[in-house]
């Protein structure tokens, strides 16, 4: 039971309860539709660029806390960053769920998606937390077509 | 019966709340000694040696077809065919007889509450055929109206797909009407007993369906046997769905000529294995009694949803009327994914499923995702009970200030 409360914290129950990216762009340059058949969770990812720096970015859809919260999250992380450093905190955030993180010091980039650390131990959810994630990861290689 | 717990080396050794047997159920001693007993004394290949030990291994399979011919009243052992599970066995029969049998405008008509094994391959016969598929829909009460029933199923109807219990809501259908009611019709009806079969009695002649399908998994067998029951004149009519050893008579190069039945359909070396197994359980069943195993189910069951109707934010997602109700309770923390749920039971040591139960069509009908699913079994208990509900109230707690805002 430890794990478990340590896990639905703070960070992931307001994220998922409430969350203010949770809306639609009044303008975006790229959406994507993510989704896990098994559960039926659904998101779909807005995402407005300025050059090269994400300027802004929303979700819709519904799902589970961990997912949900796990959208959220990323989202409050890849504000603002360039499109080559979302792909480097994105890749990161899957290694570490992967537990394939050696050096510890990597995580601190990954700012309040750190919350999502111990999601490793529960096989049967990392889906749900890895599912906005690789949404953004197929945006941004679309997007470099 | 709180005894029966005991029979049950997995539920001895881990003190799991187990709630998934609609899923799956454990298995008893006797089973897994049967099955243990088989493979130490008696394997060989059945019908295909001359030495003694092979025709060992043919008698107990075949021994293992007269008791399940018995066990649901048939009227021979040649129309009791072993697959693997219910999925293959409808499978067997949406191509065996649905492609062959189905015209143009001809319909098929389902319940919405089909798992998706009696659903998706009706899609792709239909489509084949050009024919329709037709759904009988649920009504407040998880329960398909009389009306619905003489309303979808018509002169056109020529297959009637029905689960006799629902694995999300846990209603009892009245497939004795809908069959009579198809037959009057000119129809043929195809029975999932999957989730009937652990706790009632069938007498697959009692209920005159013309095919009946079931998996041994979920009525205490080992995993990876199942049966189809058909009436004799539609499976001699019927041609061969796997092909292969075993199902033929004669080979030749451009021709070939397949065994009678019950061989026709049983291609390759057969999982003998299970079918002990399958017998073993099917004495374990009939040792306890249905009888028995009703009444206690009845019990636990009805002690959990007066328990789970107490908690003002549980939504319950079965019939009012306890008569037309199994075993299997659909719940939501209203506000909480399942999955959430589910989750945190699991870090209390209740095992229930979350999701769709594969019954995608379903859920959309009934507006929603997934759903938490607690079923029961001739071994759970009242304590069993005690604990989900306990970790449900935890579960709650952990959302509860959340959700309020
Ligand atoms: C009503 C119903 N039909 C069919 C099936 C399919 O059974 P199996 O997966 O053993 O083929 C199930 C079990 O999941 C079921 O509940």
């Amino acid at each position: 039971m430890d794990n478990l409360e340590e896990l639905y914290n703070d960070i992931i129950m307001e994220h998922s309860m409430n969350s203010y990216n949770k809306k639609e762009l009044k303008s975006c340059d790229f959406c994507e539709m993510g989704h896990n058949p098994n559960c039926g969770d659904e998101i779909k990812l807005e995402v407005k660029l300025n050059g090269d720096i994400i300027e802004d970015m929303a979700f819709t859809g519904h799902g589970c806390a961990i997912s949900q919260s796990s959208t959220s999250v990323m989202i409050d992380v890849l504000k603002g960053k360039t499109i080559k450093e979302a792909k480097d905190i994105i890749e990161t955030f899957i290694n570490m769920i992967k537990r394939e993180i050696k050096d510890e010091k990597e995580l601190e980039k990954l700012e309040d998606a750190i919350a999502f650390k111990n999601i490793s131990n529960m096989p049967a959810r990392v889906k749900c937390a890895l599912l906005a994630w690789h949404t953004m990861e197929e945006l941004l290689n679309k997007k470099g077509e | 019966m709180d005894e029966l717990k005991k029979d049950f080396p997995i539920l001895n050794s881990s003190n799991v709340a187990y709630l998934d047997s609609g899923a799956t159920t454990q298995k008893p001693q006797a089973v897994i000694d049967a099955v243990d007993k088989y493979y130490k004394t008696q394997n060989a290949n059945p019908h295909r040696g001359a030495y003694s030990l092979s025709i060992e291994a043919t008698r107990v399979y075949e021994e293992g077809r007269e008791k399940i011919a018995q066990f649901i009243s048939s009227e021979t052992s040649s129309q009791i065919i072993f697959t693997k599970n219910a999925s293959e066995a409808l499978n067997l029969i949406a191509y065996s007889y649905g492609l062959e049998n189905l015209k143009k405008d001809d319909e098929v008509v389902l319940s919405i509450m089909e798992h998706h094994s009696n659903l998706v391959p009706w899609q792709f016969v239909t489509k084949k055929t050009n024919s329709k598929l037709k759904y009988m829909y649920i009504n407040e009460n998880f329960e398909l109206s009389d009306e619905e029933i003489y309303s979808k199923i018509t002169d056109n109807t020529k297959i009637v797909g029905i689960t006799h219990v629902s694995n999300v809501t846990g209603t009892i259908n009245d497939v004795e009407k809908i069959i009579k009611y198809a037959h009057k019709k000119g129809a043929i009806v195809v029975l999932d007993a999957s989730q009937s079969i652990p706790h009632m009695k069938i007498d697959v002649q009692k209920l005159d369906a013309d095919f009946v399908v079931f998996s041994g998994h979920k009525m205490l067998s080992p995993l990876g046997i199942g049966v189809l029951y058909g009436k004799k004149n539609i499976l001699e009519n019927m041609n061969p769905f796997l092909m292969g050893g075993d199902m033929i008579e004669y080979v030749y190069e451009q021709e070939t000529t397949f065994a009678p039945l019950p061989s026709k359909f049983e291609a390759g070396t057969q999982n003998v294995g299970g079918v002990v197994g399958l017998c073993a359980a099917i004495d374990y069943i009939e040792m306890v009694g249905y009888e028995n195993i009703q009444k206690h189910e009845k019990e636990v069951v009805n002690y959990a949803i007066n328990k789970l109707k107490e908690l003002d934010y549980i939504k319950l997602y079965i019939t009012p009327n306890e008569s037309n109700h199994s075993a299997v309770v659909s719940f939501n923390i209203i506000g909480v994914h399942p999955h959430d749920v589910a989750s945190i039971l699991d870090a209390n040591g209740v095992c229930v499923r979350s999701g769709n139960h594969c019954a995608q069509p379903l859920m959309r009908y009934l507006g929603i995702d997934s759903t938490c699913r607690a079923s029961f079994y001739l071994y759970n208990t009242k304590e069993d009970v005690d604990k989900l509900v306990d970790s449900i109230q935890k579960a709650y707690k952990m959302f509860e200030k959340y959700l309020s805002k």
